[in-house]
């Protein structure tokens, strides 16, 4: 079994626990074991564009060193705010020699790091070197007649020079969801900021967001939309949940992680924790009977 | 002996005013040396109850140290103060009424969330405790695993004084254990068992006894009681 | 028109917290087009930047930056490759280094939320 060193990334271990459980058990479903690297901390979720206050750039270089001295060379993220932030500090480091001898002179209890990790999301993973074949081949539930909506969001592909697909096309949830035999709805807000987290502190931002997402998606033609961010999950799932209340006309779509959409058409429906959901995915999906099933 | 024997010394500067005090003394006790009476920052003289917490540098050094009074001798050139107090939000909290399952140490302190991983907490820990770790740890809800990393904590509260994000460390770690005794931790099957044994009046007897003993006879007692090694 | 000390003293400053040539900037309008959160804005994002450009100091007043999530749709959209976001986090950053943040910790109501929503919005609000 091929072993990759993973960085999970706080909410994959609280809120959106069924994001890892399930990418866990469709990882180990393609043969890969995803290592959690030893100790690690938060990677600050945003990354830092001040460019005079190094501070910010501490978490998530922290994390690249403890995966090198574990003797790994790369690392791979789930979360696409991790993926972004840890992959945008470590192009820092790789392209800044100032900044880097700063870093390293103030983390004087870790060994010196100029970024010899290569920072990959999972998605990388599954395109770049197990390949769609190798997903559609694990394939036992296809998601015939389902349309998805593939929710880029902002952190998978932007900034250029870390994102993983052309920022104002980007397919490879497209071929995800092909290779699980569903079919990816083309919609107008794959790439729209969901509104972040204004939803602490501005939450007409984000509930006006997720009204023009979701009804985007719906209007389109989807029963679904999948992301690879715990945070445009929350928005728009919890809030879509709380436009209801105030919309009742609005047409609810569920709002699922693309490794929950793996482990349907894995036929693994259990690990999802689809449960916890403000809008319950397991209709549309058809598996409303599976939850008893015994795999 | 009425030789005067020649005490080895080294210069100190307390709050920046120089004293001479022998050598291998404490800071507390080299304190009291130069003069200077505890009446607060002072507590069990034995590195636990963490009220003497000190900063202080060395000539020719940047770091700033940190540790307990009690428990660190003086250096020559040492240039220190006592903190013994850090000012940190305390919350107020039923235990019982707590969510335990909706990460309460961060609906309680959400200025963990400010936490930028700099590691100065850990740095600064007389205990020598992974803060830092604790402290990611209580961000995404594991509360066990604060309450064991945070186990030998002692309060001093340096960490917060340090810390760039304004992070209480050692009242969230506190809360972690709490949670962690009231509502996870595996039940002690013996202190149930002599609980109920002293609620059904099993040692009532022995009690009365001990209470109405002579002083003399209960501090022969006392003396001679046995000791597990 | 001639920028005076006063003037220069803002795009001094936003530029030196964001590595960015403020100048750079046509004001081709392609990062308000694309912004999704200009309904909500008291200022569009080529406005700021114009502001910015003229040394008004009026420009710290403003909501957009506050509303602005980085999500880098206008960067990626700037024929000039200008990084738009980290002008606004410059503007954001005047602020809270006076000490003073965008959000108070104890006014909000957190309960319920994710720790990736108060790590982020703390992160970009708090000083």
């Amino acid at each position: 079994m091929k072993e990759v060193a993973y960085y999970p990334g706080c909410s994959l271990k609280d809120t959106a626990k069924g994001f890892e459980d399930s990418a866990i058990q469709v990882s180990s479903d393609l043969g890969v074991r995803l290592k959690e690297i030893d100790r690690w901390n938060c990677c600050g979720t945003v990354y830092s564009l001040t460019d005079d206050n190094l501070m910010k750039q501490l978490g998530p270089i922290r994390n690249m060193i403890r995966a090198r001295d574990e003797g790994f060379d790369q690392l791979y993220t789930l979360c696409s705010m991790c993926d972004n932030t840890l992959k945008r500090s470590n192009y820092l480091i790789q392209n800044d020699d100032d900044k880097r001898d700063k870093i390293n002179n103030f983390m004087d209890q870790e060994n010196d790091y100029s970024g010899e990790i290569e920072v990959k999301h999972y998605l990388q993973l599954l395109r770049d070197e197990l390949g769609w074949e190798r997903v559609r081949e694990q394939v036992s539930n296809p998601l015939e007649g389902i349309n998805v909506a593939p929710y880029y969001g902002c952190m998978l592909t932007r900034p250029k020079e870390i994102g993983l697909a052309d920022p104002h096309n980007p397919t490879v949830f497209d071929e995800l969801i092909e290779s699980l035999g569903g079919t990816p709805v083309d919609f107008p807000y794959e790439s729209e900021c969901c509104g972040s987290y204004n939803t602490v502190d501005n939450q007409e931002v984000v509930l006006e967001k997720t009204r023009t997402i979701t009804g985007g998606a719906t209007r389109s033609g989807a029963d679904l939309i999948i992301t690879a961010c715990p945070l445009c999950q929350f928005n728009l799932d919890t809030r879509q949940a709380e436009l209801l209340k105030a919309t009742p006309n609005h047409d609810p779509v569920p709002v699922i992680y693309f490794t929950q959409l793996m482990a349907v058409a894995f036929d693994r429906p259990r690990v999802n924790k689809f449960e916890e959901h403000a809008i319950d995915p397991r209709k549309v999906l058809k598996i409303e009977n599976k939850v008893a099933s015994k795999r | 002996m009425n030789e005067k024997t020649e005490v080895e010394t080294v210069e100190i500067f307390i709050m920046g005013k120089r004293y001479e005090v022998p050598k291998g003394l404490t800071i507390m006790k080299a304190m009291e040396y130069s003069g200077y009476q505890y009446v607060r920052g002072v507590g069990c003289r034995g590195g636990f109850c963490g009220a003497c917490a000190t900063i202080y540098r060395l000539e020719g050094d940047y770091k700033l140290h940190t540790d307990l009074a009690c428990q660190t001798t003086v250096q020559d050139g040492m240039y220190l103060t006592q903190l013994p107090f850090t000012p940190a939000g305390r919350e107020q909290y039923d235990l019982e009424e707590l969510e335990v399952d909706n990460n309460p140490l961060l609906d309680l302190y959400p200025e963990l969330a400010r936490c930028v991983s700099c590691n100065t907490c850990s740095k600064s820990c007389p205990q020598d405790l992974e803060v830092m770790d604790f402290v990611n740890e209580a961000i995404r809800g594991n509360i066990k695993e604060v309450a064991e990393l945070s186990f030998d904590c002692i309060q001093c509260g340096l960490c917060a004084a340090r810390c760039p994000a304004e992070i209480p460390h050692h009242h969230v770690a506190q809360l972690a254990r709490r949670i962690y005794g009231r509502y996870q931790a595996p039940e002690s099957e013996h202190l149930e068992k002599r609980v109920k044994e002293i609620a059904n009046g099993q040692f009532d007897d022995e009690l009365e006894e001990l209470v109405n003993l002579p002083k003399e006879e209960l501090e022969e007692r006392y003396e001679n009681r046995e000791i597990e090694e | 028109m001639q920028l005076n000390n006063a003037d220069r003293e803002l795009i001094d400053k936003i530029e030196e917290l964001s590595g960015e040539n403020v100048f750079s900037c046509y004001q081709c309008g392609k990062c308000s087009a694309g912004c999704p959160f200009t309904e909500e804005m008291d200022l569009l994002p080529n406005q700021v930047i114009r502001k910015v450009q003229m040394g008004d100091v009026s420009v710290l007043q403003s909501e957009t930056p506050w509303i602005c999530a980085s999500c880098l749709s206008c960067e990626v959209d700037c024929p000039k490759g200008n990084n738009v976001p980290a002008i606004m986090e410059a503007i954001r950053e005047i602020s809270l280094r006076e000490n003073v943040d965008k959000v108070e910790l104890k006014d909000l109501k957190t309960r319920g939320l994710p720790e990736i929503a108060l790590v982020s919005n703390f992160r970009k609000k708090t000083s």
